[in-house]
């Protein structure tokens, strides 16, 4: 698999727990440029595991690693120092948590900017441009436009989420992973939230784990099936579901198990 | 028929209303009964003057310094210390059988009769640290290896230095910690997640704790008297290697040393009623602190 044409490539790639618990094994996905990529597989196939190695969130919880996680660049993740990662997390690699996070005491415009100060953005226009551009792409500017000094705690779940987005996006990450980021939003957000994604793999390469077979139909265009940690197949989102190659895919579409 | 729940609600509501209107009321009593036996003799020059005489006359003004200053020590001890002690067993070392071992430790140490940190700060400041210190330069006196104000800011120090890394510790804790990892997720350090997240979320919680625990070590005397208080120094030097006098002490002197205890109960009176607005005051800072922190991250 040629590594340029692709934005992120892994390679043969376990994750193992401290406590010896295989969270990924020998998982091998090429992830396209600028499109939705959905992860699928029942509660604790190591879907969020495999997501979060991809910027080393892992790390914190001790994790060890094999195999390799290439980017278009040709950057092998895996290799990179503390302070590389941190380029890499600030930069390259956006991630959205499961709930939204706002933070406590912040403003929507600092909590959106917060990003920045770790990269030395301080100018004040291009911090604005950045606000504005990330809130914009989040679907988020119009609703809060004017209201940026308001604290970002005061928002709703689903317009809390699409901060969370922005705050993902302000620096343009090339690609940008959502661990299931509708879970704790209501349809209506959860349906402005997918047309936001749809949105963002214009000029981002999204790969989203979800527990919604029906969400990864409607926003990904490829999709992986997971179980216990192994990749069972991966290919085009319709395939998957109208045709899929594997009993076990087949069995967990129909829902003989999840 | 009253139902036998609503009885034990009802009891149980008396009990505790009353256990709690006997503490207002004592609080009250006390507070009180120093108001108005102290207020009269509470005068500029009794703030202003020393002590004359056999100390049942004049002022207490080398008491407050004393104290301000013992204080004001301690703090600069105890404060930077316990604050990244708690900083590093919070958010630093990893949560195993050291964090658990220190933390049990540190409970312990806060637990531990204040007496028992006095005799430490003989033993180890004035005799080791003093004895060592003289031996090092070469004195033949004792220039360090004498009971000062400096052994005992640090004794005072190690006291509170438990108190304070709880204080913190609990007030790091109230973070969640999926804003640390948010932090984590767009690139931070650990340090910028806990001086851009951590820190100004747990800042009023932190500065309420340290504030509280140094009025604790204020309203102290049993450490300081094996490692620096004076019975009376007309006035007081303001060195580090000097002995100094302490409001908390100087009560005590008064009320059981005075050769005439009745004629000295109004200077007592008075002498309370100061140390009891130098605590308050600090307890008083510590909620307003906690007061505006809490406004700030509910506006």
């Amino acid at each position: 698999m040629e590594v340029e044409k692709k934005a992120l490539v892994t390679k043969a790639l376990s994750i193992t727990y401290p406590n010896g618990v295989e969270g990924c094994k020998k998982v091998s996905i090429a992830v396209a440029r600028n499109e939705v990529t959905a992860i699928i597989g029942p509660s604790g196939c190591g879907k969020s595991t495999f997501l979060k190695s991809l910027n080393r969130l892992n790390d914190e919880f001790g994790c060890v690693y094999e195999g390799s996680i290439l980017l278009a660049d040709g950057t092998n993740v895996l290799a990179l120092n503390q302070y590389e990662l941190c380029l890499l997390r600030g930069e390259r690699v956006g991630y959205v948590m499961q709930k939204p996070v706002p933070f406590s005491g912040k403003t929507i415009r600092q909590d959106v900017t917060m990003p920045l100060r770790g990269i030395n953005v301080t100018d004040k226009d291009e911090v604005n441009e950045k606000l504005r551009h990330a809130l914009t792409r989040a679907a988020l500017w119009d609703e809060v436009k004017d209201r940026l000094d308001n604290l970002s705690t005061s928002l709703s779940g689903g317009q809390q989420q699409r901060l969370c987005v922005a705050r993902a996006i302000i620096n343009a990450p090339e690609i940008l992973l959502l661990d299931e980021p509708c879970s704790s939003l209501d349809p209506k957000a959860t349906q402005l939230l997918e047309s936001m994604i749809l949105d963002l793999a214009l000029d981002h390469t999204v790969i989203i784990v979800t527990h919604n077979m029906q969400q990864a139909q409607r926003v990904a265009a490829r999709t992986a099936f997971l179980y216990e940690g192994e990749l069972v197949e991966y290919d085009m989102t319709e395939n998957i579901f109208s045709k899929p190659s594997e009993k076990l895919t087949r069995d967990y579409i129909v829902g003989k198990f999840s | 028929m009253i139902d036998k729940r609503i009885i034990i609600e009802r009891l149980f509501s008396l009990v505790t209303s009353f256990f709690a209107m006997c503490v207002v009321v004592l609080t009250t009593f006390i507070i009180g009964l120093v108001l108005i036996n102290g207020l009269d003799k509470l005068t500029w020059d009794f703030l202003t003057l020393p002590p004359t005489g056999t100390m049942d006359g004049g002022g207490i003004l080398p008491i407050i310094e004393g104290t301000v200053m013992l204080v004001l020590l301690m703090s600069l001890i105890s404060v930077p210390f316990g604050t990244a002690i708690a900083l590093y067993l919070n958010e630093v070392s990893s949560k195993g059988a050291v964090y658990n071992y220190t933390m049990s430790s540190v409970r312990t140490l806060a637990a531990v009769p204040s007496i028992v940190y006095g005799l430490f700060g003989l033993a180890f400041f004035v005799n080791i640290m003093g004895g060592g210190l003289d031996f090092l330069f070469g004195y033949e006196e004792r220039v360090f290896r004498e009971r000062c104000l400096l052994w005992a800011a640090m004794t005072m120090g190690v006291l509170t230095l438990p108190i304070n890394i709880i204080a913190v510790t609990e007030a790091l804790k109230m973070v969640p910690q999926e804003q640390r990892h948010a932090g984590l997720c767009f690139g931070y350090t650990s340090w910028e997640v806990i001086k851009w997240i951590v820190f100004p979320q747990a800042k009023g919680g932190i500065l309420t704790g340290l504030v509280l625990s140094v009025s604790r070590g204020a309203g102290e005397v049993a450490p300081i008297l094996f490692v620096g208080v004076a019975y009376f120094i007309p006035n007081f030097s303001g060195e580090l290697l000097d002995q100094f006098m302490y409001l908390g002490y100087h009560l005590y002197v008064l009320a059981t040393q005075s050769p005439n205890v009745d004629e000295t109960l109004p200077i007592q009176y008075s002498t309370t009623l100061v140390l009891l607005m130098l605590t308050f005051g600090f307890n008083s800072v510590g909620q307003y602190m906690r007061w505006k922190n809490r406004k700030k991250l509910q506006r």
